[in-house]
């Protein structure tokens, strides 16, 4: 009887190893390759496409919805979001309470922002941080906030603040939105065998590179009220994510 | 069982017994009430758990708080200089202490402290915690001037105080630590949650067309843009609690943040005030250089100066400002006005008798 106990048990154990694992997405900024964190802050020291020299001075976003997609069609949704704080270096790794089952996955993807359904939800935390948008652009989050300053056409600093949102155009009571300015990363397929840390980089510069050359003397402040711009920015925004390693 | 086992059980419950026997007083819990805005909207209050809020700690803090025993020459209160019609700050632009030397910077208002995220406090964040806070006044020697040993003397050897003391922690040796927690657990309880512009959030007023439209200013990113820094009505604390350059020099004679964290980057930079209660809180900003909420808005609007730490947050910095015409500074104003809470600087709870 004891060893019968003992057989089971064991068994039981095993099977615990081999099909359920953590999952850690870690985070990390680079400037086309050179690493960026706040301690390169406050400094004017980087050199955009269009050739404007900037600094930044605050770093923010979020991302939600993490999502596996089994080869067997299965759909796995993580909850929650981070709003990774670079300028505090805080929430740049994130580790989901929920399990993953092991296996093949043939993507994984996370929303840069957040979609339209849970970008009207009132979230307290977020409330807390002041990542509100108006209510006579949409309401909801900010998707990102990048301030710093550039040096303008007089060789004089200036600030910038751009800052991701979901396009509005007519601002006031009943906004509409010519398009959905959040987009979904791709980290690519990934077969899962234990616990897993995905090493997401952010080269900050893709911000102003692809396909539209950002002119910060065009674009600077004032930006969320600016539709046009913001679709610029998710165009932008679709180069600037990479899957830099995966460790199990 | 072995006799030397047996010995130590009876030696435990003795000692049980015999504890069981004294009288010891056991404070009275007093969650915070939390406010529906509050609760709906944003992060519960921080509430150490060394220190939570109770009756008698309450009361006691209360009466610490406006009790002049705490400087050196029994003069001075701490609401001498944290007014409860001030809505707990002084309308003086610097406040005088018990030798009659000014302070640098302005006395800062007391409300929703519990909601201090980060609980670093003053201007520049110089303090951790709210208890810690309430140290710093009392041995400042141009603020009360006291000697802790000195006060604590005088509290031990008052006729009321050591019975108080002893119905909110349970012990009769007053010390310093225990004055600070009571003098926090009255701070904590200072919640300002009904200006009409909160009893707007909740339905039961209407506001006027120009505080509407000075509301529409305050979120507009390309006017008043406020809401950066001094957040919405998703975040009723009208504050990030953070630290801002808002342009109002070229160069500092008050480092602020910077001697104190020592980053010249961070040069000039003071904590955003909530705009609750401006209505009561002149003068305006860390230095109190602004009497009136006009100036306020006119710096905003046309009166920025550009240094190298000004946020980027602040617009147009080359105009001087985002150009507000005369019309939106009055709607702006009459929204601003609209946060102030006559409950709260009326509330019987927060005034001596």
């Amino acid at each position: 009887m004891i060893l019968l106990i003992t057989f089971s048990s064991c068994h039981e154990d095993n099977d615990d190893k081999i099909t359920l694992a953590n999952v850690t997405f870690n985070f990390s900024h680079n400037w086309d390759g050179t690493s960026v964190t706040n301690s390169d802050f406050n400094s004017i020291k980087f050199t955009n496409e269009k050739g404007n020299q900037l600094s930044i001075e605050r770093l923010r976003y979020l991302i939600s919805k993490i999502t596996f997609y089994k080869s067997d069609g299965s759909i796995t949704e993580i909850d929650g979001y981070n709003l990774v704080d670079v300028t505090n270096n805080e929430n740049l790794s994130f580790s989901p309470a929920a399990f993953i089952t092991t296996g093949s996955y043939n993507d994984v993807t996370f929303t840069f922002g957040f979609n339209n359904e849970d970008n009207s939800k009132n979230y307290t935390d977020l409330n807390t941080a002041s990542w509100n948008v108006p209510e006579m652009l949409g309401g909801g989050y900010h998707y990102m906030q990048f301030d710093g300053k550039f040096l303008n056409g007089s060789n004089e600093e200036q600030g910038f603040n751009y800052h991701a949102i979901r396009a509005a155009d007519n601002p006031g009571e009943n906004p509409t939105f010519p398009q959905d300015t959040f987009f979904n990363v791709s980290l690519g397929a990934i077969t899962i065998a234990s616990n897993t840390t995905f090493n997401i980089e952010m080269n900050i510069a893709e911000w102003f590179k692809n396909p539209n050359t950002w002119d910060l003397n065009a674009l600077n402040q004032m930006l969320m009220p600016n539709s046009s711009a913001q679709i610029m920015m998710y165009e932008n925004g679709q180069n600037v994510f990479s899957l830099k390693s995966v460790n199990q | 069982m072995k006799a030397w086992q047996l010995h130590i059980i009876c030696f435990i419950l003795c000692f049980s017994c015999e504890n069981e026997s004294v009288e010891q007083y056991v404070a009275t819990p007093s969650p915070l009430n939390i406010p529906k805005l509050f609760e709906d909207n944003i992060l519960a209050p921080i509430i150490p758990t060394d220190n939570p809020l109770t009756i008698e700690g309450i009361a006691l803090g209360k009466k610490l708080f406006f009790d002049p025993i705490l400087s050196s020459n029994n003069t001075q209160a701490c609401a001498d200089c944290h007014n409860p019609e001030n809505a707990f700050t002084d309308s003086n632009k610097f406040s005088e202490g018990v030798e009659g030397v000014l302070g640098n910077r302005n006395s800062m208002p007391l409300f929703n402290l519990a909601w201090n995220y980060d609980e670093k406090f003053f201007w520049d964040g110089n303090t951790f915690s709210l208890e810690h806070q309430a140290f710093v006044p009392v041995s400042d020697p141009i603020e009360m001037n006291s000697n802790w040993t000195e006060v604590e003397q005088k509290l031990q050897q008052h006729s009321e105080y050591p019975v108080l003391f002893e119905q909110a922690f349970g012990v009769s040796k007053i010390d310093s630590t225990l004055i600070t927690k009571a003098i926090a657990q009255f701070e904590r309880t200072l919640i300002s949650s009904n200006s009409k512009f909160d009893k707007h959030l909740l339905g039961k007023v209407t506001l006027s067309p120009e505080e509407l439209n000075g509301f529409n200013i305050f979120m507009n990113e390309a006017k008043g843009d406020c809401f950066h820094c001094h957040g919405s009505d998703k975040n009723p604390l009208w504050t990030d609690n953070l630290f801002h350059n808002n342009g109002l020099d070229e160069t500092f004679s008050d480092l602020g943040l910077g001697t104190i964290s020592g980053d010249p980057a961070d040069n000039g930079k003071f904590k955003s005030p909530s705009l609750r209660n401006l209505a009561f809180t002149a003068p305006y900003m860390h230095d109190g250089r602004f009497k009136t909420l006009d100036d306020v808005i006119n710096h905003y609007s046309e009166g920025l100066k550009n240094s190298p730490t000004i946020d980027p947050l602040m617009k147009k910095v080359a105009q001087g400002g985002v150009g507000l015409s005369n019309q939106e500074k009055n709607d702006l104003k009459a929204f601003l006005l609209s946060l102030s809470d006559y409950d709260f600087i009326n509330n019987p709870n927060f005034i001596i008798e």
